[in-house]
């Protein structure tokens, strides 16, 4: 296998790719005459049908560092890899949707830390507005460099023409058509990368026997038969993926994967982009149910890797467990399916990054701009401050993404660093919104304090050696816990010494203060029972929990 | 960062006036104006069905044997062009309504 990664693309491959690359930009351009204000630039004017904002939540979180990295996951733990979506990812998105979507969504704030704002003060505020500016653009910059790395070694382009090419379609379809370019094209992404990953997971399954077969040849490879189990022996850290049952349902299921899904703006703004409640409030609930099914073309494809290619798990070169993924490609799949394959993966790239890049352009024009350097500007004026700020949050994704590329393995420092502010940042609103009385100093202390908790703890594992853990995964979990504590304390110290927020000004942010002044926004069909976000969200868990069954 | 304990001017009001001015602006959205997406996922799903089916069709051995003796091309091209012609019939046959004012809400 000395040929490495390149694909044999023909012709035919390349129109293939070409084609979505003109349908990508017709659709922002096309999405440019539905912009007049800007709401209709950074919420879609809030006009989009659940299904559409569904599947654009599902598809943000869909970048190509979730598939090629899920598939790696499922070769190197094997099923214990669908804790990050059974339990890590569904109950999540179901409780944003039943419990924290009427806050965010019946407030009208514009953004997460918007919301802040307004049931804390300015200054929680400003510190979570910035750090989710910062960690948005070195989060598109790795998504960014990914997709290079990836489109050198599958088509030998040269690192920077893949970068400055995939910037700068993002780019173009995002400061033209605005999130409603960002959201269709999300849409639109998240078809093309099924098209190319069923026929893989299909051609796959054939060629190790079937289900039957693919599990008879995991409990014969180096996994052995714990990689078809995702809780047996989860009572020690005895297994594939050294984790306890305690740390998978309290540290991946709730501390990490609420705070990812719930406080992550570049996936709430997809909800906050429906057209009404009833639509906001099932836009994750709708997008839980592809994510119950995703494993089956990112887990599946990881073990049949794991079965069929020799010597895959390598500790660099082309057999590192991230190639699980190409390598089948290269295998597998015949000119034609190979062209839809390729299209879908620079999708999923490019449905990542540009979820990081609308998120932080709305967040700085209103979060930061508007609300701290120019106040009263016409509204147009904030529409041109978005596309400045969408080019500039590409350019700098740009430069980080060639910083990233100096470091051998940025992606754990990445994602360490954003699990590191989502736990804070989660354990702040949970407690202001279930709390009335949690005051706006305790807010600012909380959120300051349990952030820097977790880097210290961070900072202390990983540089200082103060802190011993056994894995990165165990020190994530160890940290999002003591910061989730941390701000507990602190609120509860802080609180009762401080003067709370009146009650008038907490109408609509926090539970058990229903907002009066909210008009009934319900669309005729909002009221039949399959579009109920209880019900939808309460059988989404409950599939969740079924489809373990066959890998417990 | 201002003392996180003053008062600011907008205290008496329940709504931030940021928040306000945005929603009210509103009433000039465009955004009805956005097309229907449906009609962009069902042509491209016809036209990636159409070229891979055609494919599928003129498929050498070499090919077919690379895909473990499936007609990948041809099921695949197949089942694009039937999602896409799927997307196709359901925005013709319950295309968007632009939509309504809503309910009690007021427009000045």
């Amino acid at each position: 296998m000395g040929d490495g990664l390149r694909l044999n693309m023909n012709g035919l491959d390349y129109l293939i790719l070409a084609l979505y690359f003109v349908t990508v930009l017709g659709v922002g351009f096309a999405a440019r005459r539905a912009i007049r204000t800007s709401v209709d630039f950074f919420l879609s004017g809030r006009s989009l049908p659940a299904w559409v904002t569904g599947l654009a939540f599902v598809s943000a979180n869909l970048g190509a560092l979730e598939i090629i990295g899920m598939a790696a996951n499922g070769a190197q733990y094997g099923a214990m890899t669908l804790h990050y979506y059974w339990i890590g990812a569904v109950p999540a998105m179901v409780f944003l949707g039943i419990v924290m979507m009427p806050f965010y969504y019946g407030s009208k704030v514009r953004s997460v830390p918007e919301y802040l704002r307004l049931r804390f003060n300015r200054p929680t505020h400003l510190l979570n507005a910035i750090s989710f500016a910062v960690a948005q653009v070195l989060i598109a910059g790795v998504n960014l460099y990914a997709l290079g790395l990836v489109m050198q070694a599958l088509l030998g382009w040269p690192l920077w023409v893949a970068i400055v090419v995939g910037a700068f379609i993002v780019l173009a379809y995002i400061t033209i058509g605005g999130l409603s370019g960002a959201i269709y094209n999300e849409v639109l992404q998240f078809f093309v990368i099924l098209a190319g990953l069923i026929p893989i997971t299909v051609i796959g399954l054939v060629k190790v026997g079937g289900v039957a077969g693919l599990m008879d040849a995991v409990r014969g490879s180096d996994l052995g038969a714990a990689g078809l189990h995702t809780w047996q022996g989860t009572g020690s850290t005895d297994n594939p993926l050294g984790a306890h049952w305690l740390g998978i349902v309290f540290g991946l299921g709730f501390v990490l994967s609420f705070g990812y899904w719930t406080t992550n703006f570049a996936e709430v703004q997809r909800a906050l982009s429906a057209r009404n409640m009833s639509a906001a409030r099932r836009t994750p609930i709708i997008a839980a149910y592809p994510k119950l099914l995703i494993p089956l073309v990112t887990v599946i494809p990881g073990l049949v890797a794991l079965v069929t290619v020799k010597g895959l798990g390598a500790e660099s070169g082309d057999l590192v467990y991230n190639n699980a993924i190409p390598l089948l490609m290269r295998d597998l799949l015949p000119n034609g399916v190979l062209g839809v394959a390729v299209t879908g993966l620079l999708a999923s790239f490019m449905a990542g990054m540009a979820a990081n890049v609308s998120g932080f352009n709305t967040v700085v024009t209103y979060d930061i701009v508007q609300a701290y350097f120019k106040r009263d500007r016409s509204d147009e004026y904030y529409v041109r401050v978005g596309r400045i700020a969408t080019v500039l949050g590409v350019l700098v994704g740009i430069g980080t993404a060639f910083i990233a590329a100096g470091f051998s393995n940025i992606m754990n420092y990445i994602q360490a660093l954003f699990s590191l502010f989502n736990a804070p940042l989660f354990a702040t609103f949970i407690i202001g919104m279930f709390w009335k009385r949690m005051s706006a100093v305790a807010g600012f202390w909380s959120l300051l304090l349990g952030t820097l908790a977790a880097l210290f703890t961070y900072l202390g594992y990983k540089f200082f050696g103060w802190f011993h853990f056994n894995s990165d995964l165990e020190e994530s979990f160890w940290g999002a816990g003591i910061a989730f504590a941390t701000v507990a304390v602190v609120a509860a110290i802080l609180t009762p010494l401080t003067r709370p927020k009146r009650d008038h000004e907490l109408e609509g942010l926090v539970y058990g203060m229903a907002n009066t002044r909210l008009a009934d926004d319900s669309l005729a069909g909002d009221a039949a029972w399959y579009r109920s976000p209880v019900l939808l969200g309460v059988v989404a868990v409950i599939l969740a929990a079924l489809f373990y069954i066959p890998v417990f | 960062m201002s003392d996180p304990r003053e008062p600011h001017h907008y205290d008496h009001e329940s709504y931030d006036p940021l928040v306000e001015e945005t929603e009210e602006e509103r009433d000039r959205s465009a955004a009805a104006r956005l097309f229907d997406i449906r009609r962009v996922i069902g042509g491209l799903f016809v036209a990636y069905g159409l070229i891979v089916g055609l494919i599928g069709l003129f498929d050498s051995p070499a090919q077919i044997d690379k895909a473990q003796g499936l007609r990948i091309n041809l099921w695949a091209g197949l089942a694009m062009l039937i999602f896409g012609l799927i997307m196709l019939a359901w925005q013709w046959l319950s295309p968007n309504e632009t939509p309504a004012p809503r309910h009690g809400e007021e427009r000045p």
